[in-house]
């Protein structure tokens, strides 16, 4: 613990930085060194896909924690999340294309219109856009009141996220109900009417 | 009765099978090393895809055999992958789970319940009903609902041979098959959240269940199965989706009416009690028009297109006639 204290905030991001990027690493040391199995890009799909949800919503656990653990610090860590949620759902994203729909526009287009959990994390994805384009110094600066409500649109990828997941199911519903639940935690904590949590309330950025 | 001594196994399958071993001596020896340091274990499931089980007493399939559908000039799936990696929820959801937890399963002593619509029904030992077969080799597509597929050579004996001596009675219109329900050695048995009511329970219509084409297989690559892949005795049916080939056999009831099957009851948009193979019918949520033909890399998926009755259309594309297979899905 004295040893974390004494780290930098520099040094801190540092870490999370490559902590973040380890489910990648991973699945690259895999196929380097098992040869990764004999469907990777579907192995691919499905990764990406669990780390866009679990980093989205572990940046959406700051706020909470902030307040919770009465750690407001913790904000300088919230944009690196963000920014990692947006490099797995691009990687999904890119994955999918490649490894399912085959770059193929006409399938690309089959795929939206008549699969509604493909068109659900496609929204999403769009949604994710315009957040990852303005999380920079200089898009807070400019927007201002609008950035924060820019970037409320992260609750609607939430649950736009989660009910592609729940969707895609196929016969046990205990991991996407984990998510579900969280999203729903997280989600309900913003609608706290509570005094404490008015109380507690930090600044936002 | 179904082991032999290996001088009587085709040259044909040692040499494959001494490249496996010698391709796992040279992982062991460099890699595994590094990987044990850096990989939880559920990355190294490998090990247990070192050729397993005992040589089988079969004979290989036939060189005119392609015309029947029994072989396929399409390269085969390497064992490892074959084995290493498949759907058996009884085990878990992971494609690495049922290699990696199906050891647990106990297969000897196995027997088999037949019962329904027949003259001989019993118990049987699976000797019992192995003695009364041949084993031979046949090498097939198997095409997963979930847009990937293998070629597989499996060992195993024509069910139609198994029904003859059975005598199912006139009144015995299907044919139905359980999986064993064995929770404390089935992990995924055990499960609270599965939608699965176990026993897993597949079937076919009779004329399906004794075509030529239809499988119960004891073994595959000259082996006998490895518990992941269904061991002791299952089923394939190489002209529909894979979760038709129901594994781990310990019921075989012939009835009249329809059998009541797992996926088309848990979700019957989506899977019909028929699921044959065919580009033209997508599942509600994927497209069904093309395949991954395992094993795939990053660089190149081997995106390949799917065939109707999955390239078996000639062999069996009668028995559907005059039915439509949008609607009989
Ligand atoms: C922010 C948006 C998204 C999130 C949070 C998300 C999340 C996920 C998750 C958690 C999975 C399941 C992984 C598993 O089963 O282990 C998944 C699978 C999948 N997602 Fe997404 N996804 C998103 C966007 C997209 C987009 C844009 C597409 C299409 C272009 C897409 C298509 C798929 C497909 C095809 C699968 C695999 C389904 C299967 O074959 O099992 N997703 N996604």
């Amino acid at each position: 613990m004295a040893m974390a204290m004494t780290l930098s905030l520099t040094r801190k991001k540092q870490l999370l930085f490559g902590a973040s990027l380890l489910p990648l690493l991973g699945f690259v040391v895999q196929q380097l060194v098992s040869g990764g199995g004999p469907d990777p890009g579907k192995d691919l799909v499905l990764l990406t896909g669990d780390w866009t949800i679990r980093m989205l919503l572990i940046t959406l656990a700051v706020t909470p924690a902030r307040r919770l653990l009465h750690k407001p610090q913790l904000l300088a860590y919230r944009r690196m999340l963000g920014l990692f949620t947006g490099f797995y759902a691009m990687l999904h994203f890119t994955a999918v294309m490649t490894y399912v729909v085959g770059w193929n526009w006409g399938r690309f287009l089959e795929e939206f219109s008549e699969r509604p959990y493909m068109a659900v994390g496609i929204l999403a994805w769009l949604l994710l856009l315009p957040l990852i384009a303005t999380s920079n110094q200089w898009s807070l600066r400019h927007l201002r009141q609008r950035w924060n409500k820019l970037h409320k649109l992260v609750y609607v990828i939430a649950i736009l996220g989660v009910v592609h997941v729940v969707w895609l199911v196929r016969s046990n519903y205990a991991e996407a109900l984990v998510y579900a639940l969280l999203t729903l935690l997280l989600l309900g904590y913003r609608l706290l009417p509570s005094r404490t949590a008015r109380k507690h309330r930090a600044p936002v950025s | 009765m179904i082991i032999k001594r290996p001088t009587d196994i085709p040259s044909s399958e040692i040499t494959p099978e001494a490249i496996y071993l010698r391709r796992r001596d040279f992982m062991r020896g460099s890699l595994a090393g590094i990987a044990a340091g850096l990989l939880p274990g559920s990355l190294m499931a490998e090990d247990s895809t070192a050729p397993a089980g005992q040589a089988l007493t079969y004979s290989p399939v036939a060189a005119d055999a392609t015309d029947q559908g029994f072989d396929t000039r399409e390269a085969r799936t390497p064992y490892e992958h074959v084995t290493g990696y498949n759907n058996f929820y009884e085990f878990g959801m992971d494609k690495s789970d049922p290699a990696q937890y199906a050891g647990s399963l106990v297969t000897d002593p196995w027997s088999v319940e037949v019962s329904g619509e027949v003259e001989k029904p019993g118990a049987y030992a699976l000797e019992d009903l192995l003695a009364k077969v041949q084993l031979e080799e046949r090498i097939y597509r198997l095409r997963c609902v979930e847009a990937w597929s293998m070629v597989i050579p499996w060992v195993g004996f024509p069910l139609a041979d198994l029904i003859r001596q059975l005598g199912p009675t006139s009144r015995a219109r299907y044919v139905e098959f359980k999986t064993l329900y064995r929770p404390k050695q089935m992990r995924g048995q055990r499960s609270a959240f599965s939608t699965i009511d176990w026993p897993y329970v597949e079937g076919l219509r009779m004329d399906e269940a004794m075509h030529p084409l239809t499988l119960m297989a004891t073994g595959l690559y000259g082996r006998s199965l490895p518990n992941q892949n269904g061991a002791p005795l299952r089923l394939v049916v190489p002209w529909k989706y894979g979760f038709k080939s129901i594994k781990s056999i310990v019921s075989i009831r012939f009835t009249e009416k329809q059998p009541q099957t797992t996926w088309a009851q848990i979700a019957p948009r989506e899977y019909g009690f028929y699921a044959n193979v065919n580009p033209q019918v997508d599942h509600p949520r994927w497209s069904q028009k093309t395949e991954r033909r395992l094993p795939s890399t990053l660089f190149n998926p081997n995106r390949i297109d799917t065939q109707l009755f999955n390239g078996y259309g000639e062999q069996v594309a009668h028995l559907y006639q005059g039915m439509d297979l949008r609607k009989y899905y």
